[in-house]
């Protein structure tokens, strides 16, 4: 890489040939503003907060898009700077509905936070008569406009590294408003309720829709035993609402956390994903065996399921008719655990604690009630969520002792344990597949060629005299291409694993959220997935699911053998093609 | 987000659809084709409906949301079709400060169309457009291909009211 000089504030600053100023200045320990700026996702100079001074350019530059020259001189803080700079946030402001008192974004919202640090003390050009825009059509979602600074980074994440490109900028000049097409509702258009678009937006525009009301009515009910379970991905991430470092692992801080709130019992979802290893295992070898419907696809994300029955229909008898681990607890709490418990179902409330906000989409998908008129969960709360209720009850959470997951449904594999992370699931079905193929043990535990965070890998087998070829995609755009790559005959698999969120769950809609110079520069997926390798390796005793006690105990009182009847009935579920422009297509048919 | 999904129902005939087609595959590919295109397509069908904007979409692979950003940033283009009578009152400066602006209001009183909108039945559309040459007829308008000029409030009811009557005798004539 060849390095050119600069001058950063009348000190020499050497950096790579190409990087903007921006890059440039980080290096030298300088954190420029940005509000539109989200690194390789949104570099488009819009929002004007991280203009800079430069010797001899007629108007000032926007840093985040500006690149350095050899000899250039730059400056980061003069008074022109730092009057333009707040200048720029006043007008944003103008037309910013700023209840920031009750905003749900207060002290994490990035307008906010520039503004203090600007010394915006008082609102020169407020519009008093802003009314709030609230848009909230599907189950995930709420959409403020009076919110929206139209600095694009959901437009841009949602098209270029989703693939699904359901909003974008309409209209032009003060009119300008971030949505759908024909002023359409979210519900009317293809979204798969990712919620990446929320973990991007610099204030509250888009948050995930709150279910937490739910949670404390259930809570609050004598007559309910409500039950916690959380997704791997949780307890990586959960830290960060209390500004605990990413990357740091509080498992059993969330689970005494949990108790405290008051659930009854508090289990893994790591155990749900053991079994869904035994069940799409099972599928796998038989697919394996008869050559139909290869390659086959995994089904734990729902944001990647919707995509698929709404942007590759085609691939729909590939998907793995396994439920989701999230939704394979919840069948298991509602019929093995109600029965070994006697407790009616009914009365059951499983309340799911998720990096996820498809997740609250996927709980009223069709063929999800193991027991008829009974829900598998119940609601679905994000990390953010959980996050809320424990600051909500007062709880010293960085001073909690650690507790355990309720054993019955709580001890889960290292197998189980890694579905957070892109990658996970297949090393998780690989330990199994691989053992009941070959019938030996394994020589070692890690499949190094699946993990790591490329957007698609791919990785090679040979198990019991064949080939078995595998590839693994993390956000949709990936999983769009390496489906555009079979469909065209250039590739072939015998497994696929999508994510639809690059990293996987780690880094899903439902994590805290970190500002966009913390994203554009640190790679949180990695973050917060080697938390979850390491606690996967650490604190396990067993690693491989099919050797896991409580799934040998399930299938023997209950289930039966994997893949069985009974299994079907509880554990599987269907999928089915759903119209890429609903909106319309609902208008068509009638 | 206002809501500009217009009210008429989409009628689109195989031609118009097979036009749509040979204009996209003739720009499919080339950097900015969606331009050239969308101009086309509102030369076949008059308008940019959703329909049209999705085939559009579809053909250019560019997702529908882009489509509607272009469709919705530049004034060119419509997405309400015309009337059977398109009134259009232009706005320029000398038709304006000439009272332009009270006539828009006296015609969409007296149509039951918003300027800009469309009557459901598709009978009646206003349109308010920027100048159009003619500021010594001020304030002047246009009734589909005719210009009236030097107008007074009051004066163009009877003159639309004629237009309507004549579509409506067209319409029956058709339907014999």
């Amino acid at each position: 890489m060849s390095m050119i000089n600069i001058k950063l504030n009348n000190m020499d600053l050497a950096c790579p040939a190409g990087s903007t100023i921006l890059e440039a200045a980080r290096t030298a320990g300088i954190e420029i503003p940005t509000l539109c700026y989200l690194k390789e996702v949104n570099q488009i100079g819009a929002c004007r907060v991280c203009v800079v001074e430069v010797k001899g350019a007629r108007t000032l530059v926007a840093a985040c898009v500006y690149p350095v020259s050899e000899g250039m001189e730059v400056f980061t803080n003069t008074t022109r700077v730092r009057e333009a700079r707040k200048k720029t946030l006043e007008l944003i402001l103008s037309n910013h509905r700023k209840d920031c008192l009750t905003c749900v974004r207060s002290q994490n919202c990035e307008l906010q936070k520039l503004c203090i640090e600007h010394g915006v003390d008082q609102v020169r050009f407020a519009d008093d008569e802003l009314k709030a825009e609230i848009e909230a059509s599907t189950a995930h979602l709420v959409r403020d406009n009076s919110k929206c600074v139209l600095c694009r980074r959901c437009v841009s994440i949602c098209k270029k590294q989703q693939d699904v490109a359901v909003i974008g900028a309409n209209d032009r000049g003060f009119a300008t408003n971030i949505g759908s097409p024909f002023g359409r509702t979210l519900g009317e258009m293809a979204c798969v309720s990712c919620g990446q678009c929320i973990i991007v937006c610099p204030t509250a525009a888009l948050t995930e829709k709150d279910d937490t009301e739910k949670a404390y009515a259930a809570l609050a009910d004598p007559k309910k035993h409500v039950i916690a379970i959380t997704a791997p991905a949780v307890r990586v991430a959960l830290g960060e609402c209390f500004g605990m470092p990413m990357g740091t692992n509080v498992e059993g801080k969330m689970v005494a956390s949990l108790r405290r709130l008051g659930f009854d019992k508090v289990f893994d979802v790591g155990v749900g994903a053991d079994f869904t290893i035994m069940e799409e295992g099972t599928e796998m070898m038989q697919r394996l065996e008869t050559g139909e419907n290869l390659p086959i696809i995994t089904s734990c994300s729902p944001g990647w399921v919707r995509y698929c029955e709404q942007y590759y229909p085609e691939f729909i008898k590939n998907l793995s008719s396994c439920k989701s681990p999230q939704q394979m607890t919840g069948a298991l709490i509602k019929t093995y655990y109600a029965q070994k418990m006697n407790i009616d179902p009914k009365d059951i409330f499983v309340v799911s604690v998720m990096p996820c906000t498809a997740k609250k989409y996927e709980i009223w998908r069709p063929n999800q009630q193991a027991v008829t008129g009974c829900n598998d969960i119940d609601v679905v709360v994000t990390t953010r969520e959980l996050g809320r209720m424990i600051s909500n009850a007062g709880l010293m959470f960085t001073n909690l002792q650690d507790e355990e997951f309720d054993p019955m449904l709580g001890i889960s594999t290292g197998a189980g344990y890694t579905f957070g992370v892109t990658g996970g699931v297949t090393e998780a079905a690989l330990r199994t597949v691989v053992e009941k193929l070959t019938g030996k043990e394994l020589e070692k535990l890690v499949f190094e060629e699946v993990r790591g965070y490329d957007g698609i890998k791919e990785a090679q087998y040979d198990v019991a005299g064949r080939t078995v070829k595998i590839a693994i995609a993390s956000g949709l755009t990936n999983a769009g291409n390496l489906l555009d790559s079979i469909k065209s005959g250039e590739a072939n698999y015998d497994m696929i694993e999508v994510m639809g969120c690059p990293g996987g769950c780690v880094n899903g809609g439902g994590q805290p959220i970190q500002t966009g110079f913390v994203q554009s520069f640190n790679d949180l997926r990695e973050i917060r997935g080697s938390a979850l390798y390491k606690g996967a390796t650490d604190s396990r005793h067993l690693h491989k699911s099919h050797e896991s006690p409580i799934v040998k105990e399930v299938y023997s009182e209950c289930l039966g053998e994997p893949g069985g009847e009974k299994a079907h009935h509880w554990l599987h579920t269907t999928y089915k093609e759903q119209p890429k422009y609903p909106g319309l297509a609902a208008e068509q048919k009638k | 987000m206002p809501n500009t999904k217009t009210s008429v129902p989409f009628v689109g005939t195989t031609e118009q659809a097979a036009k749509l087609q040979a204009v996209i595959q003739r720009h499919k590919g080339q950097r900015g084709a969606s331009m050239p295109v969308l101009q086309e397509a509102q030369e076949i069908y008059g308008y940019l409906p959703e329909e049209v904007q999705v085939m559009v979409a579809e053909g250019l692979d560019i997702p529908l949301t882009e489509i509607y950003g272009i469709v919705s940033f530049y004034s060119q283009f419509i997405l309400e079709p015309k009337g059977k009578t398109h009134i259009a009152v232009c706005m320029g400066t000398a038709c304006y400060v000439r009272g332009a602006g009270d006539i828009l209001d006296d015609i969409a009183n007296h149509t039951c169309c918003k300027s800009g909108g469309i009557t459901d039945d598709g009978s009646v559309s206003i349109e308010a457009t920027r100048c159009i040459g003619a500021c010594g007829l001020a304030p002047v308008l246009t009734i589909n291909n005719d210009v009236y000029g030097k107008l007074d409030r009051g004066q163009i009811e009877p003159i639309i009211d004629e237009y309507l009557e004549k579509a409506k005798a067209e319409e029956a004539a058709e339907q014999e």
